[in-house]
């Protein structure tokens, strides 16, 4: 039986059915053709899938589309403003906090909400904001100069 | 050439698209009116298959088709193996099950449906009737004649092989002293965060087929599905779009990338197949997996004299790609960077009821340098000297190099003792000594660990590699002057499309967003090898850079013709070809030359006339638009301009460097916490220093993992004990410390390039420094040796029980 959900996507309302069971991030790759959104081990402990929930970073693997009914979500489709990278973003490119891109859009997501919660972050703070997001290629390192590097941007605007 | 951008820290190409979730993996792709495939897979190790009902699946809402092993078996030819070691066993290893299942995650039937969920769904409906038989997953056990896996062949032994140069025994009998340990290899799970994944679509019409593959070798996929499904190969077109990391698991052919593109053909629909990370852990290849003992003969100086590896691989229940070779390629490394004049490596590779072990980053080497630099500390813990002195005694000179190895390897280059004195320098190492001694006196568990490492990277000469080690490049200029590089590399994070495009645009004199360098796809680039092996920039960066050298020698050509001039007269420096008067003009300028055409301005219909009159300098942009208009070209030119070029790499090459951990122990809690990660890597000539760091510190993190987190487990039923992220812990950012990085730069005389390869340098050099650095820790407990992975809960005992 499906359900009838409506809900903002990067400002942009999407009405329709869902079976109760589809997972968020099945319906913002599948119905949406969000695919920015990254799928890693559904179990929520990679954090490839991470979004923003009305203003929280959530693992959309384990969320149901039917949950987020009336709320407003941000993927990194929609991270960027009137065209300009977030300063998460910026740093990510900057600082090499990159390889195989697979789990950028999550820690990316992670990360501005680290530094929404905390605007300058120590070393300690920023890993212990991403330990939820699984990284195989950087060795995190260069993820961590990228906080650092948005964080500085971030000040000086 | 002006190198502008060679050496230099230049900012991804790739990032912009990735940092915006603008890119596109295998399942980004969507096809319309695209068939979802899942697996029922083998919830036991061993056992017989009575019988299989697929009824109630077949009826379930959504389901397509199902397909078993016996509907597939006379269709779709064995999963390949690439090894031809001598007398090898090699199991007839189909794509789905038939009549036994050998391990868990083993796939049995295929499921066919509208949606992945419905697909899922009818898994559960299948029905299979399993007898349970006796399970062996202990490598020793199964070697001493356990259960036995393949009856065929009557053992559980796929191969033994012997190899190694000079007299070991007499080395040995020689000896002042000999120190002998048992270690082990735990198998790893690679885990790129992508799991794999394919999507096929056949057009019956065309009889083509298309496979999108999560793959680090498009290339030999095409050949090896193309044999197994019995499609002509050049109806069979891989593309390999973003890859989320490899790591060597992707450096394969399984089972579910020829079943996709078979079932495509079978129902003339796009079907596709996502991985989820449960299938990833149980049904994508492992690494490591070896049981050995080391002996080491030496003197009482501490000069090493032999060097003996006993072995038992885990193999798994059967050979993917390159499973029996990966232990073969400890054996060449056995000599690490040192003088050791008789070395012996005996393997036993052995079936298990386990998935596969294969390629994982470092392939081999990983466990050759442990062995050598755990062996080392054995024998600096023996004689009570300082495991740097022990090293450095044992450095073969850079003067010594090509320098030639009882593995039967000639390094290509080296300077060991200035690594290694470097990263002592930026270490304090006789600072840290003295601070390590100090700290014990108060009670505290300092540990400094060392590895010198050398690794075999540019894989390599062909008469070495079981499919060809050469790499290919094509780089053409377009009309309009920009230019295109096709690579058959495959790039999967390493960053090649800027690497490669530095090269290009330095070599051409061009500005690098000029260059576009495309890989993975079989329809567009020439064949390729791929990228594993730390071979993508040695290898297949070298076959960029030469086909560069072959399209200035008939750029070179027709700018004579057009200057009107001889060819002697004419040089190229700066993007441009000039009379020789004005070469020094030329030169002087720094700026770039712009395409003939610039953007947004092409013109409709002809090409514009390539502008000559009076003119004592061309771009070699403008060449191309006169090589393509062809109006005026000299005699016997084909027109265009493009060039290709195969490297074939004359021998490896041989990265090397120094690592140097430094951890404290924890008393209380047996925590292990890193106070210093020192490394001086070096890789030969470095492209872009940026992609290096990243390479390194990934590398290491892999290694941080081994040595204190990962380890896949199977219990003795053979189940699957790690089989989420939940329970295999893979490094997370706080467990990383804060790395102190630097280089040598000894290049490589192997290719024009001058490099060598970095891509597993960390995880080859970095796991015994961490190991050795908490053994130097608990040293005061009298422990010469852990084996990995080394858990606070294993320190805690040591100290708390001894």
């Amino acid at each position: 039986m499906k359900k009838a959900i409506n809900l903002s996507v990067n400002g942009v309302s999407h009405a329709g059915e869902v079976e109760p069971r589809m997972l968020l991030v099945h319906y913002l790759r599948d119905v949406l053709e969000l695919t920015g959104t990254h799928v890693g081990c559904e179990t929520s402990l990679c954090g490839a899938c991470t979004v923003m929930l009305d203003g929280q970073a959530v693992k959309s693997c384990t969320v149901f589309a039917v949950q987020a009914d009336g709320s407003s979500v941000t993927t990194i489709e929609g991270l960027a403003k009137n065209g300009e990278r977030h300063p998460v973003q910026e740093g990510f490119w900057e600082k090499h906090g990159l390889q195989c891109g697979y789990c950028t859009p999550g820690m990316i997501m992670t990360a501005a909400q680290l530094l929404e919660r905390n605007a300058d972050p120590s070393r300690e703070e920023i890993c212990h904001g991403l330990e939820g997001n699984l990284c195989r290629c950087t060795g995190y390192q260069h993820i961590i100069e990228a906080v650092q590097y948005a964080a500085k941007k971030a000040g000086q605007s | 050439m002006t190198e502008n951008y060679v050496g230099k820290r230049v900012k991804r190409t790739e990032d912009p698209r990735l940092i915006r979730g603008l890119a596109h993996y295998v399942d980004d792709i969507a096809l319309p009116g695209t068939l979802h495939v899942a697996f029922v897979r083998s919830m036991y190790a061993h056992a017989k298959i009575n019988s299989i009902d697929t009824s109630a699946a077949l009826a379930a809402p959504g389901v397509v088709a199902v397909y078993t092993g016996h509907d597939v078996a006379d269709k779709i030819g064995p999963v390949p193996c690439a090894s031809a070691l001598p007398e090898l066993k090699v199991p007839d290893h189909r794509v789905l099950a038939r009549d036994k299942v050998y391990f868990v995650g083993h796939p049995i039937v295929a499921i066919v449906a509208r949606d992945r969920y419905a697909a899922r769904d009818a898994v559960d409906l299948v029905m299979v009737d399993y007898e349970d038989l006796p399970v062996v997953t202990d490598v020793e056990q199964a070697a001493a004649g356990g259960p036995v896996i393949h009856e065929v062949f009557g053992t559980n032994i796929a191969y033994k092989l012997t190899s190694g140069e000079g007299d070991v025994d007499a080395a040995f009998a020689a000896a002042d002293r000999t120190v002998k340990q048992r270690i082990l290899h735990k198998r790893l799970a690679p885990i790129a965060m992508e799991p794999r994944g394919v999507l096929a679509r056949y057009f019956p019409g065309e009889e083509e087929l298309t496979l999108w593959s999560s793959t680090q070798i498009p290339h030999l996929m095409r050949t090896q599905v193309a044999l197994m499904i019995g499609i002509p190969e050049n109806k069979l077109r891989v593309i390999t779009p973003e890859v989320g990391g490899g790591f060597g698991s992707k450096l394969n052919v399984y089972a579910e990338e020829a079943l996709l593109g078979w079932i495509s053909m079978q129902l003339g629909k796009p079907v596709k197949w996502i991985e989820t990370r449960r299938e990833n852990m149980q049904a994508t290849i492992h690494g490591r997996g070896q049981v050995g003992d080391i002996e080491v003969a030496f003197k009482n100086d501490g000069t090493l004299l032999g060097l003996r590896y006993s072995v038992f691989a885990d193999l798994g229940a059967y050979h993917q790609l390159l499973t029996p070779a990966i232990p073969t390629l400890t054996g060449l490394m056995l000599s690490g960077a040192y003088r050791i004049p008789a070395i012996q490596m005996n393997i036993t590779g052995c079936f298990t009821n386990k998935m596969a072990t294969d390629a994982y980053r470092g392939a081999g080497r990983p466990e050759a340098t442990y062995v050598v630099e755990r062996g080392l500390d054995l024998v600096a813990a023996d004689l009570g000297m300082d495991p740097a002195e022990v090293r450095r005694k044992n450095f073969p000179a850079p003067s010594e190099f090509p320098f030639h190895t009882a593995t039967g390897l000639d390094y290509d280059s080296g300077d060991y003792e200035t690594a290694l004195k470097k990263a002592q320098d930026m270490a304090g190492y006789a600072d840290l000594r003295e601070k390590q001694r100090k700290a014990r006196e108060e009670g505290r568990l300092i540990g400094i660990g060392l590895s010198t490492y050398v690794e075999i990277c540019a894989l390599g000469p062909s008469q070495a590699m079981p499919a060809g080690g050469w790499e290919s490049a094509t780089v053409r200029i377009e009309p309009t002057g920009k230019v295109t590089v096709l690579t058959g590399a495959s790039p999967h994070g390493q960053g090649q499309e800027t690497s490669f495009a530095q090269i290009a645009a330095d070599e051409l004199g061009v500005n690098l967003n000029d260059v576009t360098v495309i890989h993975g796809d079989t329809g567009i680039v020439q064949y390729g090898i791929g990228t594993f092996g730390s071979r993508a920039t040695a290898v297949g960066g070298t076959a960029v850079f030469v086909a560069i050298q072959k399209l200035k020698e008939k750029a070179h050509k027709i700018a004579t013709h057009m200057l009107q001039s001889d060819a002697s007269r004419v040089s190229f420096e700066g993007g441009k070809y000039s009379l020789q008067k004005a070469a020094a003009a030329a030169a002087a300028t720094t700026g770039k030359s712009d395409p003939v055409v610039p953007v947004g301005e092409a013109p409709a219909g002809a090409l514009p006339e390539p502008q000559t009159e009076g003119k004592s300098s061309l771009t070699i942009q403008e060449i191309a638009l006169a090589a393509h208009v062809a109006k005026d070209l000299p005699p016997d030119t084909e027109p265009g301009l493009s060039a290709t070029y195969f490297f074939e790499p004359k021998n490896f090459t041989f990265p090397f460097g120094t690592h140097i951990a430094v951890v404290e122990v924890d008393r209380d809690t047996g925590d292990i916490e890193f106070l210093r990660y020192v490394a001086v890597d070096d890789c030969g000539r470095v492209i872009n220093p940026m992609l290096v760091d990243g390479q390194i510190h990934g590398g290491i993190v892999q290694s941080i993992g081994q040595a204190m987190y990962e380890e896949v487990v199977y219990d003795e039923q053979g189940q699957l004990v790690t089989g989420t992220l939940m329970d295999y812990a893979l490094p997370r950012a706080s467990h990383v410390p804060e790395f102190e990085l630097d280089r040598t730069e000894t290049p490589s005389p192997v290719n024009p390039l001058g490099v060598k390869g970095v891509g597993e340098a960390g995880t080859i050099g970095a796991t015994p420094a961490i190991v050795n650095a908490i053994v130097d820790a608990l040293a005061p407990f009298g422990v010469k040796h852990l084996d990995m992975p080394i858990k606070p809960e294993d320190v805690w005992r040591i100290i708390n029980h001894g």
